[in-house]
């Protein structure tokens, strides 16, 4: 009479390593049961618990708003470890370089973040323009009784949008941008194809210096690299026109914030809308949160019920195809 | 010597034009002020009102603009010369119409100077309120925040389906921008439009109680009329999803203000943003300013430099047709 073994559901599943489970940085509650149809859910406070036990079952790590943090004690506590996948785009709070050195595969989620983040892009964008947040404040506040005929904005319609960095989400702006009747330049390291840019109407500037001094809104869409880090400084803000807009939806280091905060003051530009600064939150001292010119909005990006969604699905077939030896959807290389 | 004679002559030769008054909270700006004069011998009402029966004579037009200055039978029978009423704005709900037609007098607005502005406060209401755009700049400044909470979404609009009530000029610009966004559209309207027009922006013709039940964001583009006032009350904001959002952009009077209060504190709809209310302002103590899921702008859907420039444009170019007994491009007639 043969016994089947009683073999726990939950080890034949590799092991998936997350920071938390809920909370301030945690996966959120209801992507759980998605990911516990695929993997056996380890927290970093189970995991270092209980190292011993935990370390040989971990095959794939998911980043979640970019923890647990990667670093070489980690990897090496890992020996199992195939993949980490990121939940988003941008990558630059990792060393691609040193987890590559470890055998590990990495992964980001292109797909489901460039709709989001060119929707945030054009959210702050309008709502800029049109002077939103401020209006709510006079519309609500206890103080004001009526606005005054002098209260405007600046047109988006007809305007001209300069966006820098033209990837799937600066493409995405320009496509939104495009239903506005919005006159579009763009700057990026390669040039597109003639259909991609006709099919948005876009025209091609290979100097960013050209870009900054016709558009009235400026939009900054690059991933944090060396090369892009305080890509938007003193110089760049002088080029811009006084009645232009500066937008960044991209990391807070791509804008060199002290020349910004001196820009705004002093009229250099008119205004800017940041969803996204270096540190983040800023101090809550920090000149540019009292600047009456400035929208910050917290990391919004992808935010969505949909969008979250749409990460964590793509974070799981990624991971599968990675501990399956098949191609991943979408993996990322040391550069 | 000799020059000035002629400057006052050329001046008394200049149709006069009655407005509010120039700057401030009330009068019409400074700019807009230069433009009138180029073309009328500009009127303020204080300075009738020093004069009634000698300035009274002079006025063969009136400016109105942001609803001022009120015309009312005593205004009127003040002004025995009186032959046209330019509006600025193409609502024209806060004007007598019948009245102002009694005494002979010609209504004009300014349909086309609008629709762009319109449409696009239109897109930034629904895009920061699916965002939570307004609550996250509260966020990013208060002092209060040490963090960003992970699982602090808003909805996506990329996909999600709008429903247009009132799919004239502006209501078709709102779908025009609205498809870049990838949006299925659905539209309610008096009349049907082509099939041409329909197909070039995707959009569905729908029955109200459809269009109420299948849309994420229901927005209101109607003119006020007796048929469309309360046009949104406690029946058709039940017929909503519990997720969707009310926008509106027409006039306050076209929604049931009680019946929406009670709908977002039960949560019968998501949330709401609203440009227009009634009155405007409303009361400081009004329930509507003290709910979270409600944005409120202070009718800001032209505060744009271009958009009031071009209205005066309009109104002026309709106004000199009537003097010049020319075809009328923008009249509006009693119902």
């Amino acid at each position: 009479m043969k016994v089947k073994p009683k073999i726990m559901k939950g080890e034949e599943l590799p092991g998936l390593l997350v920071n938390e489970i809920g909370g301030m940085h945690g996966i959120l509650h209801d992507h759980v049961e998605f990911l516990k149809k695929h993997f056996c859910l380890i927290t970093m406070k189970e995991f270092l618990e209980n190292k011993k036990n935990m370390s040989k079952k971990v095959q794939a790590v998911y980043l979640w708003w970019h923890k647990p943090v990667i670093d070489k004690d980690l990897l090496q506590s890992l020996p199992n470890l195939k993949v980490i996948a990121n939940s988003g785009v941008g990558m630059d709070h990792l060393d691609l370089k040193l987890v590559a050195s470890f055998g590990v595969k990495m992964a980001n989620a292109p797909c489901a973040v460039s709709s989001s983040t060119a929707d945030t892009g054009m959210a702050l964008l309008l709502a800029s323009a049109r002077r939103l947040v401020e209006g709510y404040h006079v519309a609500v506040s206890p103080g004001m009784e009526y606005c005054e005929a002098d209260f405007l904005g600046v047109e988006v319609t007809g305007a001209t949008l300069g966006i820098i960095g033209m990837g799937s989400i600066g493409y995405k702006i320009a496509l939104r941008a495009k239903a506005f009747e919005m006159k579009i330049l763009y700057h990026n390291r390669t040039r597109r194809k003639e259909q991609e840019e006709q099919a948005v109407g876009a025209l091609y500037c290979e100097k960013i210096d050209d870009l900054l001094c016709q558009a009235d809104f400026v939009m900054v869409v690059v991933s944090l690299t060396p090369q892009t880090h305080k890509l938007i400084g003193k110089r760049e803000m002088e080029l811009m026109k006084p009645t232009a807009t500066l937008i960044n939806i991209s990391r807070g280091a791509v804008v060199d914030q002290e020349a910004l905060v001196i820009a705004l003051r002093s009229g250099v530009i008119r205004a800017a809308a940041l969803d996204v600064t270096y540190p983040e939150p800023l101090p809550r001292d920090h000149p540019l949160l009292k600047l009456k010119n400035v929208i910050i909005t917290p990391h919004l990006g992808i935010k969505t019920d949909k969008a979250t969604r749409m990460i964590t699905e793509e974070a799981v077939e990624n991971i599968l195809a990675a501990l399956a030896g098949l191609p991943m959807p979408s993996e990322v290389h040391p550069s | 010597m000799g020059q000035r004679p002629i400057y006052v002559m050329a001046e008394q030769d200049l149709p006069g034009l009655l407005i509010m008054g120039i700057g401030g909270t009330h009068g019409v700006q400074e700019s807009l002020a230069a433009l009138l004069k180029k073309h009328f011998s500009v009127i303020t009402m204080k300075e009738l009102l020093e004069n009634k029966k000698e300035v009274g004579k002079k006025i063969q037009c009136i400016f109105v603009s942001e609803f001022r200055p009120t015309i009312d039978q005593e205004l009127l029978e003040s002004l025995p010369n009186l032959k046209v009423i330019g509006n600025s704005g193409v609502g024209v709900d806060h004007l007598n119409l019948k009245m102002i037609s009694n005494f002979g007098v010609r209504v004009t607005n300014t349909p086309h100077a609008v629709a762009d502005s319109t449409a696009d406060m239109g897109m930034a209401l629904m895009l920061a309120s699916a965002r939570r755009l307004v609550e996250g700049s509260q966020i990013a400044v208060s002092p209060d925040t040490n963090y960003f909470a992970a699982d602090w979404l808003g909805v996506e609009v990329t996909r999600a389906t709008l429903g247009i009530i009132g799919m004239g000029r502006i209501g078709y610009k709102v779908a025009q921008r609205a498809r870049a966004f990838e949006m299925k559209i659905l539209y309610h309207n008096r009349n049907r439009r082509s099939q041409e027009e329909e197909q070039a922006v995707g959009a569905c013709y729908s029955e109200m109680e459809d269009l109420l039940q299948q849309s994420d964001f229901v927005m209101l583009v109607v003119n006020l009329t007796p048929q469309t006032e309360k046009l949104i009350g406690k029946k058709e904001l039940g017929l909503m999803k519990p997720t969707a959002t009310l926008i509106n952009i027409s006039r306050g009077a076209v929604i049931d203000q009680d019946a929406l209060v009670e709908a977002l504190q039960n949560k019968t709809i998501k949330a709401a943003a609203l440009d227009v209310t009634y009155p405007e302002p409303l009361p400081r103590n009004h329930p509507l300013l003290k709910l979270n899921n409600v944005i409120i702008t202070p009718h800001i859907g032209t505060a744009t430099v271009q958009a009031t420039h071009m209205m005066a444009e309009e109104a002026i170019a309709n106004m000199l047709s009537v003097l010049n007994c020319q075809p009328i491009p923008s009249e509006v007639f009693p119902q």
